[in-house]
């Protein structure tokens, strides 16, 4: 297992080095220069010149491209063209609340998600089942950016209750986490559903059923557990997809995270702060993805036994061998 | 001949091959869900493309979707405007419709470049198998890495404002999964019984791939494809919404919700039409999807 994980992690390091390849040259291609953003239109040509020599937009692409490696090595991004302060520390500053936001939200979509879909599997086709179909249909197809409009509406404008946006106190997460986790949840419930339709006409739950065990046992030990592979994929897959929504829900609330940032970034030009949270983001997105396997292991003893089958017949081999 | 005497026979789902796309459609005909979405997926397109000839202002002549009336500023929905209007004396209901378009075609166009590109790659990752499958592979672990929308922003910004560009960055975005998929079926079939025993009657090769390893490897994808026009959709209204891909004064829905939401507190009426009809669109497109994948893969079905 502990082979298995260091093994993901060093395969990290190539891709998180071709997505700084590919970040730094699409940043490079995009239309527009920073620094005619940063100086208005009434720069003269000497005075870009002077800011191009300054920020060390002049120098060939390869010799930037290196400064940007040697400093992401050392989590250093460089300075923000507009602002002037370290991207590193806005991004240390930043990524936790983004963090939670989408950790947050996955756990509100598991906790509606799953009881939601087993329900629906236990009831299948009766009304509860209909009308649990009807609504995911409706969150699925809902825009997250629009429902956190309509929750502005109602919550900040006319009811008063919550901030329409900012940063401070849990209130100032409620309606983020409600916008960005509905349609997840309707992801989750549906696949818990699928999955839990196909185990429950499996033998094993008919034979716990039959040897008088509770419907309640039957269904959260015999059937969850056989049906939760499926499941944890989507939810990971969810968590990820969290992690870029975030971006969208968090321009609607003005919520100071990650995503607003690299948009911020995208918008003026301002190409350290891209690539760092860029960078961080893939760097997050390839932890979860490994987080995701190693969970498997532990839901699934024929995929733990795959690890340590591995490691057995590498022992095996070495006996042999000696 | 025989022809003319089936046509008199009244045909049932038994009648076609399950999985064939006949059988789709036999099925999307015959889904009483799957027909109310084509319907208002089909009612839409033809209204988007014929309002701007019926939905004309009559003092100046002009379309009303870009006809810009200052008195009727952010006008309440009326008789005259069942929409209302928007900041600037535009009719909503005319640029709604009119708007229908992009949200509508995005889905459509974007899905159909990632579907092309990963079913390319992923049959010739499945096909060779070893360096070329490891090479490709690779490369894709590196577009996942970024979140799916990160990915389409950044392309997206690369590449500029404009309707032709939303649907390339959102294709690239989405051709990973599809290639993903595709390269698995094609592994599981070629070590499938079904093909070993084509291969064992000494069927050729091309006929193999024709008969045996497309049609077989195509099913899920379809599934695949069915759900992904939707979200694709939805993607793409909220890209032009934080400002890339379409943009204003294109009355795409995500730009028209993007403007109105700064005027949120005082005209809320703004916000709602855009965002219910690209909720509409979507449920129409995933009760499409969901009759789709019903007819390809009956476990699922319950």
């Amino acid at each position: 297992m502990l082979r298995f994980i260091g093994r993901r992690l060093l395969q990290m390091i190539p891709i998180l080095l071709v997505v700084a390849v590919i970040i730094f040259t699409l940043m490079e291609l995009v239309p527009g220069d920073p620094v005619r953003i940063m100086l208005g239109d009434f720069a003269t040509e000497a005075q870009v010149e002077e800011e191009r020599e300054r920020l060390g937009l002049n120098r060939p692409f390869l010799e930037r491209f290196w400064e940007f490696i040697k400093g992401a090595v050392q989590l250093d991004f460089g300075v923000s063209y507009i602002t002037k302060t370290s991207v590193s520390d806005e991004l240390i500053e930043r990524f936790p609340r983004t963090l939670k936001l989408a950790l947050l939200s996955i756990c509100v979509s598991a906790l509606f998600g799953i009881p939601i879909g087993i329900l629906c599997a236990i009831k299948a086709n009766k009304l509860p089942d209909r009308i649990a179909l009807v609504l995911t249909l409706l969150c699925n197809s809902m825009p997250s950016f629009w429902l956190a409009l309509l929750l502005v509406l109602l919550f900040s404008v006319n009811l008063n209750w919550l901030p329409s946006g900012g940063i401070g106190g849990a209130q100032y997460y409620v309606l983020p986490v409600i916008s960005s986790s509905i349609g997840s949840i309707a992801g989750i419930a549906r696949q818990t559903r699928a999955s839990m339709l196909e185990v429950i006409r499996a033998d094993y739950v008919t034979t716990a059923k039959s040897k008088g065990l509770s419907q309640k046992a039957v269904i959260l030990k015999h059937a969850l557990g056989n049906a939760l592979i499926p499941i944890i994929t989507v939810i990971g897959g969810q968590f990820s997809f969290l992690m870029g929504g975030t971006t969208i829900v968090e321009s609607v609330y003005s919520f100071p995270g990650l995503g607003l940032y690299i948009i911020s970034g995208i918008n003026n030009r301002d190409y350290p702060i891209v690539r760092g949270g860029v960078l961080y983001i893939a760097f997050t997105f390839s932890f979860i993805m490994l987080l995701i396997d190693i969970i498997y292991a532990f839901v699934d003893p024929r995929i733990r036994s795959q690890y340590s089958g591995k490691k057995k017949k590498k022992s095996k081999e070495a006996e042999a061998a000696a | 001949m025989s022809n003319t005497e089936t046509k008199k026979v009244k045909k049932t789902a038994a009648s076609y091959k399950p999985g064939s796309l006949r059988y789709i459609w036999y099925k999307l005909r015959h889904t009483p869900t799957a027909v109310i979405g084509m319907c208002f997926v089909v009612i839409l397109f033809i209204l988007s493309f014929a309002s701007p000839y019926f939905l004309i202002d009559e003092a100046s002549g002009q379309p009303m979707w870009q006809y810009i009336d200052m008195r009727n500023m952010n006008a309440l929905p009326s008789a005259e405007h069942l929409f209302g209007c928007d900041e600037i004396g535009r009719d909503i209901l005319a640029r709604v419709l009119y708007g229908a378009r992009y949200t509508m075609s995005i889905g459509i166009f974007s899905t159909t470049v990632s579907l092309f590109f990963g079913m390319l790659l992923g049959s010739v990752a499945g096909y060779f198998g070893g360096h070329v499958d490891n090479f490709i592979m690779r490369c894709l672990d590196v577009f996942q890495a970024f979140p799916g929308i990160l990915l389409a922003i950044t392309i997206s910004a690369t590449l500029g404002p404009g309707f032709e560009k939303i649907i390339i960055s959102l294709g690239i975005s989405g051709i990973p999964g599809y290639a993903r998929m595709m390269r698995a079926n094609i592994l599981s079939i070629r070590g499938s019984e079904y093909a070993e025993a084509a291969l064992s009657i000494n069927c050729p090769t091309s006929r193999i791939i024709a008969k045996h390893i497309v049609p077989n490897a195509m099913s899920p994808l379809i599934v695949q494809t069915a759900m992904g026009i939707a979200a694709s959709g939805l993607m793409a209204s909220s890209l032009s919404f934080l400002g890339f891909g379409v943009q204003a004064p294109t009355p795409e829905w995500g730009s028209m919700l993007a403007s109105a939401r700064n005027f949120i507190r005082n005209y809320p009426h703004l916000c709602l039409f855009p965002g219910i009809f690209i909720m509409l669109t979507v449920i129409s497109y995933n009760l499409i999807g969901d009759t789709v994948r019903d007819a390809l893969d009956p476990k699922l079905k319950d």
